[in-house]
This record gives structure tokens, C-alpha cells and sequence, in this order.
């Protein structure tokens, strides 16, 4: 029995790391003093076992597919278990992201009562062992039966203060959204299985779908999964679920929840329906491209920093999706090599994502716990209280930011390079539709930067604008733990933005177990150093070199002008072109800031302003920005579904008679139809 | 290629765009001096500024984050960097591989970051104002740029500088009509990228239209010294890139040491024309209204489109 369970190494390991976390969400159930043990024990506990998952995920990227049978659950529905290189991949984002996420939450829930941070640690590592059964899931119902317990922790967790009714209504709203994923999801695994009644994952990979059935199957996949992704047009929830959890929980839901729906669509798209159709990668593109849009240009008008970060991950899901929509185009005209690539830049960005948008918002919460705001305009100056943080989350910054040597550079490059690989197609119109997605990624990734300056100009430098909430007093640097969680994170982006090489032949082989394609020969003599996505001489990058060169020179400049100049400083007042009152409210706030973008994006936004008459005394200025969604679709299903339930309502009038007389009808209706 | 002797001239290439650079903005100084009646101020004004200012005591905000006096060295070497990935003098360079043009646009861009939260870290008036605006000017003037860049990268099927000038250098006089698009797509991009009219103006500090100076107000002596020679480089990398995609002409090839007087005469007069050219835009136009900016960038944008489909449709 033992060899046996060695034998299948990856698997029962990350199967033990799953039953681990569920026995420390009960271990933090046990109330000890002021909830010692879920704080100081099961949280680190979650993070070790997190690094033993990324071990294991790392080998399953590897090794060949494994499969177990658990004997559990109903009579003849046995849980199906499988381990392949693509759930290797997505076990080890899980696993790594976690790692720093948990510990960093051992440190950030110091302040919490006993009886409140034994449900979180329950809910929490409950969270994190379902999303690992995601992942691990090789039939149909228990995929779901994953599915929906990540739904369920995730929402305890997101009303977690669930005294304030924002709170409350967000959590409804996820909660709807994630359900009506979830319909679609199931409507596509029957769609799948074609009525044979076997759901294992194995059955719907063999089942040969007509081609119209395999549109609506993908059709079903997209949505419903793309429903938990934040895809507009049903992203509502993803900004108001994100920012009411706690910053380590928004973490796991931005960095790691968002990415089991990447997980479902590549493994129902690519392994379970098979037969990529460019028409398909089409749709997915043009989606995508709005996703990405969407999410930048609401990220730039919020001044809400959780909420800004929530708004970046749907625009990150668009990013992810463009580079999906490539790989199906690429697939669906036969360039298996190119479809490669941009399904590895995909991935690429995936784990990108996990990793600098964890770390953005366990600063986030740093920032939170130390001066108590969430508003950007009444931050300023806390590079000064909180210098460690300020560094920390200057590197998720300037990595969304799409900025080299930094990891979200290569996967925005490689998605590029995708796009570039256009003019092998041969249908006229896709040959010349691929390059503009790329013009949108660039003007999304240009907004990120513009946006991610106000956040970290406005925040971290600058003046205080207010003095702090007496209630935390003067703000302080995070704790050791929360330290140590940011610093894993942001030694991350380092890595995967230095050494991205060995993350491509990873990907490859992750791709390649998927689709049987891996990428060209030239490409795969990347090493350490060079990163060649299809050939030396077409294009090539190495951070390492870059980033020794950007040194250097920075370095020789220093040294240079330390040689030759005299060194003398002499520190005054700021300048500001000679105006003698200067105030910190004088400063751009982060609505000021968005100005511009509201000025040349003012169609996307419904915005109502009040502007002061001119001899108002006591003038005041509002905007209100809302998105338009709320008012073309969200409102009017609301009040259809109102309309309707209340027309349905006339069926309940409250006397036994009525009712006594609907279950007679009902009989002699059913009679009817049985005879 | 002879590793030692490229990365001899791939040092050499740099140290000389730096040295150079001064050179090109007081030639265009004088070129505007002259066409707007003015005498003109000496060619090598420039460089006795950058002295003078070496010379000044430093006068820092008190309340100044390392941030802020870290950011005129890390724009410095942004740029040095720059002018070691474009080809100015030859194709023969070795550290080119490791950053393209896409590389190329994201140091243009991480320059930009810095700058922007530099200026926003005194926290004046006048800081957030600037960097604002040079960041909503950045997100217009990227797409545009990257699209006039894809054009060339189509044209070569390459996306490395130096084969693409390679390429477009050794063609047999072959009429690119995607690449014409794209280089007017590049002049306005570049007008707008290095804080010229129409879009900024240089010269002023009126507060009304300043956007790269209203971000640089708090520096002096030597990081403004840094900045400003910053500056010079990088207008002098973005009109060499123009030159070395649009008119490569003269470009020495790989490990060939004896083009290099040639390449070099060629290089001198090419960009004592472009800047001529480039003051006789500053004097003819007046500077747009910042809300302007959009449609001029995306008008930008439009011709790196245009051109890249053009190229397209001429290809199939």
C-alpha cells in the first residue's frame, strides 16, 4: 500500500497538503488563549504546507498524468483524482501564493477576538484545501462538488464583517453570480457527457461532440467560468466582493480564486471538449480586450484602493484572455507552434498575476492596518512611516506596471511576440486584427502604469494629507510576519521576471501535455539567460543581462558624479515655483489624478456632476461615478426577475383551500401525462 | 562576429551617444534661434550648462524620500541603456539581443514611472500636475509608438533592433508604403515623448501648460544636471531610432570597422537635418491645448494602424 502511494507521488502529496489544511481549519477551531493556535499555529502551518505543494506541483509538471479513485461520497459516484502537468502548474501557483499569503495573515489578524478569527482560519483553510480539490478533480461532480465549497468559504469569508450592510449586499452579489456560474458550468458538463450518464473526466474527453455541440459546450465553459473570472459583462461582484473581505482573503480571492476559472476554462476548452475553433479564440479576444479596458479605466477613477486593485484583476483577466483568444486563433488555423506560445504567455501571466496582485494586496492591508484608510485621498506620505512596506509594494507596482526586468514585463512581451507571430495567418481579417489586441494590451499597460503612479505617488510619497485616525495612532511599518509574507511575494516577481526562461520550458511542457504541441525547436534552446520565444534572431530578451546593465550604468553614474562633485546639499522648504502658502491639501488627490481620463474617457463612465453656482456660499462639488452596466443590464434583469416573482407571488394567497386545490390540479395534471 | 571587438564598439557606440547628446539640443537651439530672428546662443551652451549646474550646491526638500534622489541616476541610466540598444553608428551590437524594441519602448517607460513619482514626492502643487499630465501624454504616445514599431517588426519579421535596421538598410530600394505611415506615426509620438511643441514646450514655466518642467521643479544642481542630460539623450536616441528605421542609409554593417568614418560623416549629416528640421516644427507650430494632446497621439496611433495594415494589404 505504501509503495503503491509513493509510487504516485504528486498526487497523494498534494492530496495530504488538501487533507492538511481541512484538519487545520478545524485545528483553528480549538479556542486557546486569545485564538493562539489558529493565529501562531495553523496559519504558518497553512504556508509550510503551501511550500510542500509547490514541491509537488513542480514534480507533477514533470512526471507523467497520475490518477486515484477515493472511495468516497454517494453510492457508485466515486471522487476521480488526477494529477497532470496542468494541474502541476496551477497546484504550484496555489501552493507558492498561499505560502506567502498565510503567513502574512498569521501576522495581519493580530487584532482580531478569539471567536471571530476561529471562523476565519476555518473558512480560510477551508478555502485554500477546496481550490486544491479544484484542481485535482478528474470527474465532473466532484469538480463541482470543489467548485461550489470554494464558492460557499469564499463568501463566509467575504461577509466576514457582516455587520455593515455593504458587506451583506456585496456577498449576495457574489454569491448570485457565482451561482449562475455554476449553472452554466454544470449545463456544460451534461452538454459534454451527450446523455451517457458518465460524468468522469476521462468519459468527456473521449465523448466526440458534433460540432454545434461543442460551441454551446464552450459556450457554457466560457460564461460560466468566466462569470467566477470577472468577464464583463458579468464582473459586478468582483469590485465590491474583493475589497469588503479581509486584504489577506481579497489576496487569495485576486490572486489565486480568479485563477481556477483560467483553470476550468483551459482544462474544458483545451482537454475536455478538445478541437480548438478560431472562431472561438475570436470571441475570446474580443471579450477579453474589453475585460482588459474595462478594468483599467474603472482602476483609474477609484480612489478606493482595495477597490482599485480589484478593478486590475479583471483588467488582468483580459490581459490572460488575450492571450487564451491568440492560442485558440493560432490552434484553430493549424500553427500548433504559435498556438504554443501564446497559451505559455497565458499561463505566463497567470502565475504573474497570482504572484505581484497577492503582494499588492497584502500591502493594501498593511496600509489598512497601520493607518486604519482605505481612501486614497487621505493617504500621503507613508514612504516616511512605513518604509519597508513602501518598498515591498514599489516592486507590485512596477511589476503590473509591466515595467523590465520585472515579471509582468515577460508574460505582457511573450503575449506580444504572440501577436507578432500574426502574419502567419492566412484569413485576412484575423492576420490584421491580432496585431491591434496587442495596441490595446499596450494602451492597458500604459493606463496600469499611470494608474499604479497615482496609487503609489499618492499613498506612499507626497505629504500626509490628513493626520491619522486617533483610533491607530501614528501609523507603523507592517509586523514581522506580514513582512515576511510581502517579502516572498515580492521575491517572486523577481525571479519570474529574472529567470523567465526556465518558466517557458516549464509552460512548454505544461502545453505541450495539453495539446501535443510544444513550441519550435529554436525557441526551446532558451536557457537561463536568453529568453527566444520563437527564434534567435526574430526575438529574444534576457532580464539578467538588462538588469546588470541598468546597474552598471546607474552605478557608474553615482560613482561619477560622487568622484567629481563637490557634495555639497543643502536641504530648505519645497520650492513650488516661489508660491509661499503651500498646504498638503494642495496636493493631487487620487480624483484628481483620474482627471485627465475621465476628460478622454468620459463615454465609458456615467457620471453625474454638481457643480456650485458661482455665488454659492458655501459651494460644494460632486461626481459620482457609477458603471453603466448597473443600469443596461443589472437593473433591468432586477426588475424583471421583481416583476415576475411578483406576478408568481399571485399563486400564494395564504388560505389551505387554494393550495389543497393547486396539488389536486397538479395530480390530475400529472395523471394526465403518466396515462 | 568578434565578441571582444563588438563589445568594444558597443561601449564605445554609448559612451559616444552620451558625449553627443548636448551636442544635438544646442544645435537645435541654434536652428530655432535663427529661424525666430534671434542670435543665436553658442552650439556648446548645453554642455556649460551641465557644467554650471555640476558646479551648484544641491538644495533638496526637507522632506524628500530616497526616492527622490535616486530617480535622476536611475533616469540616467534608463536612457545610457537606451542608447546601447539602438543602432546609431553600425549594427554590430552585442548587448542589443537582450532587450527589443518592445524592451526599448518599456525603458522609455519605467523612465517615465520614476520621473512621475519623483515629482510626486515633495508634494507640491505643481509635482502632481506634472506628472499627471506626462503620464496621460505616456499612455497615449505608447500604443502609437509600439504600433509605428510593429509596422518595421512586420516588414523584417523580427522585433530586434538591430536586424530590423539590418534589414531595411540592405534593401534593394524596395518602397515600403506601411513604413511611410508609420514614420509620421514615429515624428509625432516622438514630439510628444520628449516634451516638445506642440505638445510641451521646453522653454516655459508657465504653469498652465508645463508638463515636463512642472515635474522637474524641485531638482537643482546636479541631479537637475542628470536630468537635463537625460533628457538630451533621449531625444538624441528617439531621432537616431527614426533615423536608423527611415532613413538607414549610410548605417555601417556588423564587424565592418572601416564604414565607421562613413557612417559616422552620414550620421552627422543626417541629424544636423533632422534637427534643423525638427526646430523649423517648433517654430511653425504652436503648442496644442493639453486636452488637444489626445487627438494629436491618437491621430498618432491611427497611422501606426494605417500603416501596419497598409503593409498588409501590400503583402498579400
Amino acid at each position: 500500500m505504501s509503495e503503491a502511494y509513493l509510487a504516485l507521488m504528486p498526487l497523494s502529496g498534494a492530496l495530504a497538503v488538501a487533507c492538511a489544511w481541512l484538519a487545520l481549519a478545524l485545528l483553528s477551531l480549538i479556542p486557546v488563549g486569545n485564538a493562539f493556535i489558529a493565529r501562531r499555529l495553523a496559519f504558518p502551518l497553512g504556508a509550510l504546507a503551501g511550500l510542500a505543494l509547490t514541491a509537488f506541483g513542480l514534480q507533477a509538471v514533470w512526471l507523467p498524468a497520475q490518477s486515484l479513485i477515493l472511495p468516497l461520497g454517494p453510492p457508485n459516484i466515486p471522487f476521480h483524482l488526477r494529477i497532470d502537468p496542468l494541474a502541476g502548474f496551477f497546484l504550484m501557483l496555489l501552493g507558492s501564493v498561499a505560502a506567502g499569503i498565510s503567513v502574512y495573515a498569521a501576522g495581519y489578524f493580530r487584532g482580531e477576538t478569539a471567536g471571530r478569527l476561529a471562523l476565519i482560519g476555518l473558512q480560510f483553510h477551508v478555502f485554500l484545501a477546496s481550490m486544491a480539490f479544484v484542481l485535482l478533480a478528474d470527474d465532473a461532480y466532484s469538480f463541482m462538488v470543489a467548485w461550489e465549497t470554494m464558492a460557499l468559504s469564499s463568501y463566509f469569508l467575504v461577509i466576514t464583517d457582516h455587520k455593515v450592510p455593504a458587506v451583506r449586499s456585496a456577498g449576495f452579489l457574489y454569491l448570485l453570480i457565482a451561482h449562475l456560474g455554476a449553472i452554466s458550468i454544470l449545463l456544460c458538463f451534461g452538454v459534454m457527457s451527450g446523455g451517457h450518464g458518465d460524468y468522469t473526466f476521462d468519459a468527456l474527453r473521449a465523448a466526440h461532440l458534433q460540432p454545434l455541440w461543442a460551441t454551446v459546450a464552450f459556450l457554457l465553459a466560457f460564461f460560466g467560468f468566466g462569470a467566477k473570472a470577472g468577464l464583463i459583462p458579468l464582473h459586478a461582484w468582483l469590485p465590491e466582493a474583493h475589497p469588503a473581505a479581509p486584504s489577506p482573503v481579497s489576496a487569495l480571492m485576486s490572486g489565486i480564486m480568479l485563477k481556477t476559472a483560467i483553470y476550468g476554462m483551459v482544462r474544458v476548452i483545451y482537454d475536455l471538449i478538445g478541437g480548438v475553433r478560431w472562431e472561438w479564440g475570436m470571441l475570446v479576444l474580443v471579450i477579453g480586450a474589453a475585460t482588459m479596458l474595462f478594468g483599467v479605466l474603472y482602476a483609474l477613477i477609484q480612489h478606493d484602493l482595495k477597490r482599485l486593485l480589484a478593478y486590475h484583476s479583471i483588467e488582468n483577466i483580459g490581459i490572460i484572455l488575450l492571450g487564451l483568444g491568440m492560442s485558440m486563433v493560432f490552434f484553430g488555423f493549424g500553427h500548433p507552434a504559435a498556438g504554443a506560445l501564446s497559451l505559455i504567455a497565458a499561463l505566463y501571466h497567470t502565475l504573474n498575476h497570482a504572484v505581484f496582485k497577492g503582494l499588492l494586496f497584502l500591502g493594501a492591508g498593511s496600509i489598512l492596518h497601520a493607518t486604519g484608510i482605505r481612501d486614497l485621498n487621505h493617504m500621503g506620505g507613508l514612504i516616511r512611516t512605513m518604509p519597508k512596506t513602501a518598498f515591498y509594494f514599489l516592486i507590485g507596482a512596477l511589476a503590473i506596471s509591466a515595467l523590465p526586468p520585472l515579471n509582468g514585463f515577460v508574460s505582457e512581451w511573450l503575449t506580444f511576440q504572440s501577436a507578432l507571430q500574426a502574419p502567419i495567418i492566412t484569413n485576412g481579417v484575423v492576420r490584421s486584427l491580432l496585431p491591434l489586441f496587442a495596441a490595446m494590451l499596450a494602451l492597458a499597460s500604459a493606463l496600469t502604469a499611470m494608474c499604479f503612479v497615482k496609487v503609489y505617488g499618492i499613498a506612499f510619497l507626497g505629504q500626509p494629507r490628513e493626520t491619522h485616525d486617533a483610533a491607530h495612532g501614528t501609523s507603523n511599518d507592517a509586523g514581522g510576519f506580514e513582512r515576511y509574507g510581502m517579502a516572498w511575494l515580492a521575491a517572486g516577481c523577481c525571479v519570474l521576471g529574472l529567470f523567465p526562461a526556465s518558466f517557458l520550458l516549464m509552460l512548454n511542457r505544461v502545453g505541450a501535455s495539453l495539446t501535443g504541441h510544444s513550441l519550435s525547436e529554436e525557441a526551446l534552446q532558451s536557457n537561463w539567460l536568453w529568453l527566444v520565444p520563437t527564434a534567435p534572431e526574430k526575438a529574444s530578451y534576457s532580464p539578467l543581462i538588462f538588469l546588470l546593465v541598468i546597474v552598471a550604468v546607474t552605478l557608474l553614474t553615482f560613482l561619477l558624479v560622487r568622484r567629481f562633485y563637490h557634495g555639497r546639499v543643502r536641504y530648505a522648504d519645497p520650492w513650488d515655483c516661489g508660491y509661499p502658502e503651500q498646504t498638503s491639501r494642495m496636493q493631487d488627490t487620487a480624483d484628481a489624478f483620474g482627471q485627465p481620463i475621465r476628460h478622454v474617457f468620459g463615454p465609458v463612465y456615467r457620471m453625474e456632476r454638481q457643480l456650485p453656482e458661482p455665488d454659492d456660499p458655501a459651494p460644494k462639488f460632486t461626481l459620482n461615478i457609477e458603471d453603466r452596466h448597473w443600469y443596461w443590464l443589472y437593473l433591468p434583469v432586477a426588475r424583471l426577475v421583481e416583476f415576475i416573482s411578483s406576478k408568481i407571488g399571485l399563486l400564494q394567497q395564504g388560505k389551505i383551500s387554494i393550495y389543497l386545490l393547486y396539488s389536486f390540479i397538479t395530480l390530475l395534471a400529472l395523471l394526465v401525462f403518466v396515462r | 562576429m568578434n565578441l571582444s571587438a563588438g563589445i568594444a564598439f558597443q561601449i564605445l557606440q554609448s559612451v559616444f551617444v552620451v558625449l553627443a547628446a548636448p551636442l544635438l539640443m544646442g544645435w537645435i537651439n541654434q536652428c530655432r534661434a535663427w529661424l525666430q530672428n534671434r542670435s543665436a546662443p553658442s552650439l556648446l551652451l548645453p554642455y556649460y550648462t551641465l557644467i554650471k549646474l555640476f558646479h551648484k550646491d544641491a538644495v533638496i526638500a526637507r522632506n524628500a524620500s530616497p526616492l527622490f534622489r535616486i530617480t535622476p541616476y536611475v533616469l540616467f541610466g534608463c536612457m545610457w541603456l537606451a542608447a546601447g540598444i539602438i543602432p546609431v553608428l553600425a549594427t554590430d551590437l552585442p548587448f542589443a539581443p537582450a532587450a527589443d524594441i518592445i524592451a526599448l519602448v518599456a525603458v522609455f517607460a519605467l523612465a517615465r514611472v520614476f520621473s512621475a513619482l519623483a515629482a510626486m514626492d515633495i508634494g507640491t502643487a505643481f509635482g502632481g500636475l506634472g506628472a499627471r499630465r506626462e503620464m496621460l501624454i505616456g499612455f497615449l504616445a505608447e500604443p502609437a509608438m509600439l504600433m509605428a514599431l510593429f509596422t518595421a517588426a512586420f516588414i523584417c519579421g523580427s522585433t530586434q533592433l538591430t536586424t530590423i535596421v539590418d534589414t531595411l538598410a540592405h534593401r534593394q530600394f524596395a518602397i515600403y508604403p506601411g513604413l511611410a505611415f508609420a514614420a509620421v506615426a514615429f515624428l509625432m509620438v516622438l514630439l510628444a515623448e520628449n516634451a516638445r511643441i506642440p505638445i510641451d514646450n521646453p522653454t516655459t514655466h508657465l504653469e498652465l501648460t508645463m508638463v515636463h518642467e512642472a515635474m522637474i521643479l524641485e531638482y537643482s544642481a546636479r541631479h537637475l544636471a542628470l536630468i537635463e542630460w537625460a533628457v538630451a539623450i533621449k531625444l538624441f536616441a528617439y531621432m537616431t531610432l527614426g533615423l536608423a528605421l527611415f532613413v538607414p542609409w549610410g548605417i555601417a554593417s556588423a564587424g565592418d570597422w572601416n564604414e565607421l568614418p562613413l557612417a559616422l560623416a552620414a550620421l552627422t549629416a543626417k541629424l544636423a537635418l533632422a534637427g534643423a528640421g525638427l526646430a523649423l516644427i517648433e517654430t511653425v507650430f504652436a503648442k496644442l491645448r493639453l486636452f488637444l494632446a489626445p487627438e494629436f497621439l491618437s491621430t498618432a496611433f491611427l497611422l501606426g494602424v494605417l500603416g501596419m495594415l497598409t503593409h498588409f494589404l501590400v503583402q498579400a
